[in-house]
């Protein structure tokens, strides 16, 4: 005996469980970082001193990774379109790009950090440095988070019985959902420690 | 020194009275209440306990509000209408506008103006004895400026055991400077404002007897005023958990007449070193 | 739906799937009942061994003394180490994995989707997620006296530098991340069940005020853990990679100079702290109030009294709580300033905490009362706990607040909110939905000795702190005989601690009880109490999936001794 919450239309929010969950799961994200930006607002207000991003950090891959970024925002979009229209080719084509510029960013970033670590700038050098590799590091522990959830529906992707399961484009959608919270961070991100 | 008992300790500051004003107005307005609430809980207990043939009584407002029927009177008044149906729950708000009222007046009448007078109207430094507190793991080095009225420079590099402030005795005006630790001493009858810092951890400058206390974090500088109006010993104790031996830092507080005070000062103001070779941070500490 | 119901009415699983590694929302939450309690009894056990310092401070601890290795009770005396761990762990052990799990993970779990009428949680796999973090987190806490450098002794709000400079708190740090991610988990589950899988004809007006108080709890869970759990990620930062987050520059601890770039700020942890630990606070009294309201009504055979101002006041609670967090802090070094606002929404959050007593009050009026086992919890619930709310007067003005701070005093009050508040309704819940987990009854004899025996004990342990801290003891001392204004009230210390080893001899009946009557306690039917709401439309214990068939839901939760009718209380199914 099943009871699914579509079955008592006046008794549920006409919202499906794992959107209303993953809508949930931001709030609590949201939250999150809404406290990291506060924290780097008042430990920046406080400080003596502060630098300005664009001497300390390295713009130009800060752009590039923006850029790439905002295009993996469009291909997660296309792929859900793809899954919509049951396009299984599509859809592969486009999560796949999605998680090779996801695994671009990661790079760019690795770079980043390797440039730094071997100008001697570790996390205990400054109180600037100190936000900077912990705000981009916690964001980079989303993106793979992201890679992680984006692949493993790639994976499924390639199997017949996923597509059968009306679950599966819920679970595309919140991925894409969660996927856009990861970018909107990293265009909060970027102007507040690269260019202010 | 016989003046600790039960209830609250000695009232020895200017505003330790007004402190000691609220918390028994609050105690006997808790009491009140809760004796009050108490008669009617006890009431209720007793006369609805089950008893054979009695059923429970449902009240009116136990009924939704659309069901409630309102007397013609109130027909020409629709706000009177949408109370009337409601004063079931209304009735149950009572306790708590009383509550309420009582809190306003606590708030307008008594918090505002006398938090204000104790941690935001601070004496002027003419009139006042300056002086400055250093917590450490785990005591207090206390800091008075000497005849120079001026308090000298101090680096973190120069502590040293025996230099538990890092006074740098290079500069003129902290030549003067008379270091003491674990022992506080004020004149009676004058304002005594205290510059609150400490080296290393959250500390807590507590004081019973004068109804003052002030955290003292590090990397910021913490300014309280006394005005004791009782000679005595007293203790100074750290009340936020600062280590392994938070319940031993301590100190005593001593009320002098002014008198007394000055020459105490003097004393170890001529005690105190005149400008000795700094001394390097030691490795072997 | 069908993926994420894990088959219900499939092939009897296997053992482990059943009773370890189950979905069920109602195994899941035993499971967190269990663990829950023997954290408690953790707990519990760490008072008892402060409780002997502190009432014969350097005395060694009888039996067990000897058994603690030399560095933390050198000769079986504790040492001022191992008392800053105990009092650090008892305070997180109680809060986060003591009263917490068992109002939200146990009781929660097991009753939200009964009282719904849902055959189980939103995400029963993500149930069972929740509750193994939660253990994974508390295992790893407790091991953390096993570790080298011990468990943290920085007190369970961690304020930095303290907690920076001691050892023991990385371990600690790592664990509240997964209690943390635990709850975030469950809250999630906790609202998506609520919001979608109410039976037919359950609209929101209908629900139990118990459901209300986990949905404003899971509220407050998943908005205000998030701040902790960044919180705890710069203290990380600060422990791990030197970073200066919460470290000013300059400090000299212990003769070193320290070597960090400084210029972080105490005072950010302390705030970032308690914006999640005063809606804590409620999530630690909202459920045991749910808790209350459900026996009261059901003891009184009367609806309660103003339901929908319970419910609108438990969520203006809610929403309040994030605003008064810092007055927690007044006399913190924070801008006396701000202290005033928090000083006025203080004050407004406890006009909806005073609405539910008097509500809760008032449903006795007109009642038959039956003081069975769990109404007694419930009735000493309203004085008990309302002395707690009362104390709490002077610790929210900011006047008296300079005095009181960090004295026995706010010991006092916060113990009799969650001890004599929130775990005397725990326990008088156990009491009253013990016959709807496992069909049988708790020995009733048993359980009036353990209430009686309790609620002495424990205003016997707590009452003597209000005296003591109006003498102006401070709290988390070591040694308390070593500050000469604390000697004339160390008796109090003395009373406190014998109430203490009181209380826990009162616990072994109850612990008895529960086993004895798992398997042996006097068989009851469905519906034993009479009542009325939709846990009690099913069997006792209830099967995997809880309704033969979906309840409908045709009025609201309290509907007893309605005129008419000959039985006095009138079931949410019943159709007519």
């Amino acid at each position: 005996m099943i009871t699914t919450a579509m079955d008592n239309p006046d008794t549920h929010s006409g919202v499906s469980n794992a959107k209303l969950g993953v809508w949930l799961f931001l709030c609590s994200e949201i939250m999150l970082f809404a406290t990291l930006f506060t924290s780097y607002i008042v430990l920046r207000t406080g400080a003596s001193s502060w630098p300005w991003g664009w001497d300390a950090l390295n713009v130009p891959l800060g752009t590039l990774n923006t850029a790439i970024l905002i295009s993996s925002s469009v291909t997660i979009v296309m792929a859900y379109a793809r899954a919509y229209d049951k396009d299984v080719k599509g859809f592969r084509l486009w999560m796949g790009l999605t998680l090779l510029l996801s695994f671009a960013f990661l790079v760019v970033k690795g770079f980043e950090y390797h440039g730094e670590f071997a100008k001697g700038i570790w996390p205990s050098t400054s109180l600037f440095y100190a936000c900077y590799f912990t705000l981009t590091g916690l964001h980079g522990i989303h993106i793979l988070g992201g890679i992680v959830v984006n692949s493993s529906l790639l994976y499924m992707s390639f199997k017949k019985e996923h597509w059968d399961n009306p679950l599966f484009l819920g679970r595309v959608e919140g991925a894409g959902l969660y996927w856009h919270f990861v970018d909107i961070v990293w265009i909060f991100l970027f102007p507040a420690l690269y260019l202010l | 020194m016989n003046i600790y008992g039960w209830g609250l300790p000695v009232a020895a500051s200017t505003y330790a009275q007004k402190i000691d004003f609220g918390i028994w107005l609050i105690h006997a307005a808790m009491i009140a209440i809760f004796v009050l609430w108490g008669i009617f809980f006890t009431y209720l207990l007793v006369k609805y306990r089950k008893r054979d043939g009695v059923p429970a009584v449902r009240d009116d407002h136990d009924e939704t509000p659309a069901k409630i029927s309102v007397p013609d009177s109130f027909s020409k008044f629709p706000f009177a209408q949408i109370l009337y149906k409601h004063q079931g729950e209304l009735k149950s708000l009572a306790p708590d506008l009383i509550v309420m009222l009582f809190e306003v007046g606590l708030i307008v009448f008594y918090a505002v103006p006398v938090w204000s007078r104790i941690k935001m109207q601070m004496p002027d430094k003419k009139d006042a004895v300056e002086i400055r507190v250093e917590a450490e793991q785990f005591g207090w080095n206390v800091r008075y400026p000497g005849p120079d009225g001026k308090f000298g420079r101090t680096k973190p590099e120069l502590v040293h055991f025996s230099n538990p402030i890092g006074l740098d005795r290079t500069d003129p005006a902290s030549a003067d400077d008379v270091v003491v630790g674990n022992e506080l001493r004020l004149p009676l009858g004058k304002p005594a404002l205290i510059e609150l810092t400490s080296k290393d951890v959250i500390h807590d400058f507590f004081v019973p007897e004068f109804r003052i206390k002030q955290d003292i974090v590090p990397g910021m500088e913490i300014p309280l005023w006394i005005q004791p109006t009782r000679v005595g010993h007293y203790e100074l104790a750290c009340a936020q958990l600062c280590g392994f031996g938070h319940s031993l830092m301590r100190g005593d507080v001593y009320v002098q007449s002014p008198a007394d005070f000055s020459a105490w000062l003097k004393s170890r103001a001529a005690a105190a070193p005149a400008a000795p070779k700094p001394v390097k941070p030691s490795e072997d500490f | 739906m069908s993926g994420d119901s894990n088959g219900h009415g499939a092939h009897e699983p296997s053992f482990w799937r059943k009773y370890v590694f189950s979905v069920d929302h109602k195994v899941i939450g035993l499971q967190y009942m269990m663990t829950a309690m023997s954290f408690l009894m953790v707990g519990f056990a760490l008072m008892l061994l402060m409780r002997w310092q502190l009432a014969w401070p350097g005395a060694p601890i009888p039996f067990f003394g000897r058994l603690f290795p030399p560095d933390l009770a050198p000769n079986g005396v504790m040492s001022g180490e191992f008392y800053n761990s105990l009092g650090a762990m008892h305070g997180t052990i109680m809060v986060f994995l003591g009263v917490v799990p068992l109002a939200v993970g146990a009781y929660g779990n097991y009753l939200l989707p009964l009282q719904i009428g849902a055959p189980d949680m939103a995400f029963p796999r993500l149930n069972m997620a929740s509750y193994w973090l939660f253990l994974g987190g508390g295992l790893l806490m407790l091991s953390s006296f096993m570790m080298p450098g011990g468990a943290a002794q920085s007190g369970w709000t961690s304020y930095p530098p303290l907690s920076i400079i001691n050892p023991g708190q990385t371990v600690w740090l790592f664990s509240m991340v997964l209690i943390i991610t635990s709850s975030l988990l469950g809250s999630i589950n906790f609202l998506v069940t609520a919001m979608n899988m109410r039976a037919p004809g359950m609209s929101l007006w209908r629900l139990p005020v118990f459901c209300w108080a986990q949905m404003v709890t899971s509220v407050l869970l998943l908005l205000a853990f998030p701040p902790l759990e960044a919180a705890a990620f710069l203290q990380v930062m600060d422990r791990v990679f030197h970073t200066s987050f919460y470290m000013p520059k300059g400090l000299v601890v212990l003769g070193h100079v320290s070597t960090v770039s400084g210029g972080g700020q105490p005072l950010l942890w302390e705030h970032l702290f308690w914006f999640l630990a005063h809606p804590e606070v409620y999530v630690l009294v909202l459920p045991p109030m749910g808790i209350v309201a459900e026996i009261i009504a059901n003891n009184t055979r009367k609806p309660l009294h103003g339901y929908k101002t319970i419910v609108v006041s438990m969520i203006s609670i809610g929403v309040m709580s994030f605003l008064v967090w810092a007055h927690h802090m007044f006399i913190s070094g924070m801008s006396p300033a701000l202290s005033n606002f928090f000083l006025v929404t203080t004050m407004i959050i406890s006009v909806p905490s005073v609405a539910i007593l008097t509500c809760l009050i008032f449903s006795l009026k007109g009642g038959s009362i039956r003081f069975t086992t769990p109404m007694l919890y419930a009735l000493a619930f309203l004085p008990l706990f309302g002395i707690g709310g009362l104390t709490g007067l002077p610790l929210g003005l900011t006047v008296t607040d300079i005095y009181l701070h960090d004295t026995y005093y706010v010991i006092g009050h916060f113990h009799f909110v969650v001890v004599t508040g929130s775990i005397l309704a725990l326990l008088g819940g156990t009491y009253h939905w013990f016959p709807k987990w496992f069909g049988r009854k708790m020995n009733d004899t048993l359980g009036k000795v353990h209430f009686w025996g309790s609620v002495v004990c424990m205003i016997g342990v707590f009452g003597p702190m209000f005296p003591m801290g109006l003498a102006g003891a401070s709290r988390r001392l070591y040694d308390p005989t070593a500050q000469v204004h604390n000697l004339i009230v160390q008796p109090l210390n003395v009373v406190s601690t014998v109430f203490a080893y009181g209380l826990f001899l009162f616990q072994l009946p109850f612990i008895w009880n529960f086993f004895h009557s798992m398997f042996r306690g006097e068989k009851t039917e469905e519906n034993p109490w009479h009542a009325t709401t939709l846990e009690w439309a099913c069997p006792s214990p209830p099967p995997h999936g809880n309704f033969d068939k979906t309840p409908r839901v045709h009025r609201g939760p309290y509907e007893y001794s309605a005129p008419g009718r000959k039985t006095d209380y009138w079931m949410q199914t019943d159709p007519a």
